[in-house]
């Protein structure tokens, strides 16, 4: 039977093309193969093949023909034995391009949030804990121990893990109780071992891959991004990467603009991550804990500044904190401070100050940016009508841009004063000790800004 | 270690190959060339979308190195992926759905031609950066061993990847940890259209693992025996503990390298001279027939029930319908372990 030669598409974009030259004539012999025009895409002009054999019956559209849509006929093929007459009878181009069979009919929406905020005002823990004081330090070390113990395929690879007993001291004694076989110091190649460990969680494993520091993330931030994060998506649920990234992120003091900074939003940007920020001991050892057991990539940013920092812990045989549960660490009414990791540490020292100035701040501690604690912050907001956010970060698409937005729009008529970023200055970090402190932010702006939104 | 240039002895092997694998070869090397000629069709008809890319010409690298295989091997690679899955056993019907982006596809039409993956037959993908698969391979192979299993994986990249950084960070870490992974360069000559020599002065791949103390060799990629016997030295080589492995298979991509490549970099006199002199599937035919193993019509029938079966998996994947718009928010986030191994 006859067919018709159709205008092919030669580019993801191409709706259309100018037929520039037949290089076969009607009557022609063509076997698979054989280039039979030129076409001129969006691009290039293209050679268009054959992919069947017979005659070239009949051409339907004569060179140079510009804006022939793709799909339409352009020749009629003949198969052997036919004649030409069976070129005119060829039906219209099999229809074989129909369109797809409709799927059933759904709103391409996002599961919408409730209206009214439910924050979730659980305790972390029992009431009547036994709590003993640890460093964010030594409460890493004992969540990775503890869930080493507990599951076999969870192990910890990175710069100076083992022998050196991690570069800033959070696997002392890891090696000594694992061994090598689960504590493995990597040569300094992030993005290999970044990419060995998705490999070994595809495999199976749990691996908890230690950056000596965010900053050289950066080198690996396609495998967390484009191997870790999008697998389960891309593979349609088949498989994904269960693994944790961890390390210190943020600035430390004085080491400048390469190993100064915050990754918080960035990572918060990325569905398929799930990215946790912790404060205390207590939350670095509950989160982490969570996310070494999370069946998800977590990231995991520390903060080198924390870890000498003590707080008290509680004294549990195995204690969990669950993702997307905010804490509130100090109650009031007249405004929100919202903040997380070491912002923190400046939101209430600003809580303190202000307090003395008659200022009741809620402070809320998000400890997870992805999934975040929306209900919690807008409750929080609904009460105090004011609200400001504290993040050591860049100000420009910041996490506390994202908040304001969110905060505006599930809250606006609660609203009496615009929500302010206290951000970093959107600055590189510098060396000289006088304008570091300048470029951090501080307790101090932090007051500031509620005074702006408390009209005082 | 070894660094042998040529083949591993492909024409011995050959003389006391039986009948029932040649033909297994044949058929399996045609089943590729006739799936990714359909799919050339349905991208020209609009029924695939954005990047597509042929594995046409290129087929006895995968179909010799699966010869070599056992179950329980993994296997994962680039963007041109598409005669990989079939070599290692996956639904045709499956692939092809996944092609025009259909809920009958391996990802459930979330994935698309550069992202495929099968747990059932340890398929990790259709990864689209060029050279991430590489790490991504040893770390499978990493897996196997922390397990103490003697599985292999088989981690295919090109001439092109093969110049990442992270390649050679992976030969680095796979050597120091005695992986098993077989790292295999399909050198088809271009990276899109930059030709080997215009990538590197150091063209000679299999040599790249010698800075590393990996045993690397150079094989015919256009003869299917030599490659399965390399990849018998490979695999033994793995399985031994003896740590990777480099292949570098030398090959030719017959088509674009992807749908829109206007094929300036090279002549057609080029690609003709090859597809008449050293066609991997055409040199598997007429060993078939001098050796008397199998008659004209035999092949016949095998090119018939090929066609049938491509046809099918074109039928399926234009029927299958859209991914229900519900898709759009699953599979995000896993909500329970994923069992990946
Ligand atoms: C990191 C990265 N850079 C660039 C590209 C765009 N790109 C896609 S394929 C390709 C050529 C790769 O050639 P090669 O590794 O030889 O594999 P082949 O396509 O020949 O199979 C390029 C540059 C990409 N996908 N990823
Ligand atoms: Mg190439």
């Amino acid at each position: 039977m006859a067919t018709k030669i159709l205008m092919p598409a030669l580019s993801p974009t191409m709706e259309e093309g100018t037929l520039a030259k037949w290089l076969k004539k009607e009557g022609d012999a063509i076997s698979a193969g054989d280039i039979i025009a030129e076409i001129e895409t969006d691009k290039a002009t293209m050679e268009f093949e054959a992919v069947d054999e017979g005659t070239l019956g009949k051409i339907l559209v004569p060179e140079g023909t510009s804006g022939v849509k793709v799909n339409d006929p352009i020749a009629v093929l003949l198969e052997e034995g036919e004649d030409a007459s069976a070129a005119d009878e060829a039906e219209a181009p099999k229809t074989e391009a129909a369109p797809a069979p409709a799927s059933a009919p759904a709103k391409a929406k996002a599961p919408e949030a409730e209206d009214m905020p439910k924050p979730d005002t659980s305790p972390d823990w029992p009431e009547g804990t036994k709590m003993k004081t640890q460093t964010v330090r030594e409460a890493l070390r004992d969540a990775m121990a503890e869930e080493m113990r507990r599951d076999e395929s969870v192990f910890l690879m990175g710069e100076e893990v083992a022998e050196y007993q991690g570069a800033y001291k959070v696997s002392q004694g890891l090696l000594d109780e694992f061994g090598a076989r689960r504590v493995i110091d990597t040569p300094i190649t992030e993005h290999g071992f970044a990419g060995i460990g998705v490999g070994a969680a595809f495999g199976g494993l749990r691996p908890i891959v230690e950056f000596m520091t965010f900053n050289f993330a950066m080198q690996a931030i396609d495998q967390i991004i484009n191997s870790a994060a999008k697998t389960l998506y891309m593979s349609g649920g088949q498989m994904g990467a269960p693994m944790v990234f961890r390390g210190p992120n943020g600035a430390a003091a004085r080491v400048g603009a390469q190993h100064s900074q915050d990754y918080g939003a960035w990572y918060a940007h990325i569905p398929g991550l799930k990215v946790v920020q912790p404060y205390s001991a207590a939350d670095a050892k509950g989160l982490l804990k969570s996310a070494i057991r999370d069946p998800n990539p977590v990231i995991f940013l520390e903060n080198e500044i924390l870890y000498g920092r003590s707080f008290e812990v509680p004294d549990l045989e195995d204690f969990t904190i669950p993702f997307g549960k905010a804490k509130i660490w100090r109650e009031g009414a007249d405004v929100t401070i919202v903040s997380w990791g070491i912002g923190m540490s400046h939101a209430l020292e600003a809580a303190e100050k202000l307090a003395k100035e008659g200022i009741e701040a809620e402070v809320i501690d998000l400890r997870t940016l992805r999934p975040i604690d929306y209900d919690t912050v807008l409750a929080s907001v609904m009460k105090t009508n004011r609200c400001v956010t504290v993040e050591e970060g860049f100000p420009v698409a910041s996490f506390g841009n994202h908040l304001s937005a969110v905060i505006m729009e599930r809250a606006f008529d609660y609203l009496d004063a615009p929500v302010i970023n206290c951000t970093g200055k959107d600055v590189p970090m510098p060396y000289a000790a006088n304008l570091e402190k300048l470029a951090l932010v501080t307790s101090d702006e932090v007051v500031e800004a509620v005074k702006k939104v408390t009209y005082r | 270690m070894a660094v042998r240039k040529g083949s591993a002895s492909g024409a011995k092997a050959g003389a006391n190959v039986s009948a029932e694998e040649l033909k297994k070869f044949y058929n399996d090397m045609l089943l590729i060339r006739r799936f990714e000629e359909k799919a050339g069709q349905l991208y020209g008809m609009g029924l695939i979308g954005g990047f597509c890319h042929l594995y046409i010409g290129q087929e006895a690298v995968v179909v010799g190195l699966e010869a070599a295989a056992k179950e329980g091997d993994k296997r994962v690679t680039s963007y041109r992926d598409h005669g990989h899955m079939l070599a290692c056993g996956m639904d045709p019907k499956g692939v092809m759905a996944e092609l025009t982006g259909r809920e009958g596809g391996y990802s459930k039409g979330k994935g698309g031609s550069m992202h495929m993956f099968s747990k059932e037959k340890h398929f990790y993908g259709g990864h689209g950066i060029v050279g991430a698969q590489v790490p991504i391979g040893a770390g499978l192979a990493f897996s196997d061993k922390y397990k103490g299993n003697d599985n292999v994986t088989f981690a295919y990249f090109g001439d092109g990847a093969a110049n990442q950084g992270q390649v050679a960070e992976t030969y680095n870490m796979a050597q120091l940890w005695d992986l098993p992974v077989v790292f295999v360069i399909e050198n088809n000559q271009y990276a899109m259209g930059t030709s080997v020599k215009r990538a590197t002065k150091s063209p000679d791949f299999y040599e790249r693992g010698i800075a590393y103390g990996i045993a690397g060799e150079e094989v015919d990629g256009m003869d299917v025996l030599a490659v399965k016997a390399a990849g018998e030295k490979a695999v033994a080589h793995c399985r031994a503990g003896k740590g990777p492995y480099i292949l570098e298979i030398k090959t030719y991509r017959y088509r674009g390298h992807s749908m829109s490549d206007p094929a300036k970099y090279r002549t057609r006199e080029e690609v003709q001279k090859i597809r008449e002199e050293r066609d991997a599937i055409e040199h598997v035919r007429q060993l078939l027939l001098t050796g008397k193993h199998a008659t004209e019509d035999e092949l016949k029938q095998i090119d018939k029930d090929i066609k049938a079966i491509v046809n099918e998996s074109a039928d399926f994947a234009k029927e299958s319908p859209e991914p229900a718009l519900e898709e759009l928010w699953t599979d995000i986030y896993a909500e329970t372990a994923p069992q990946n191994a």
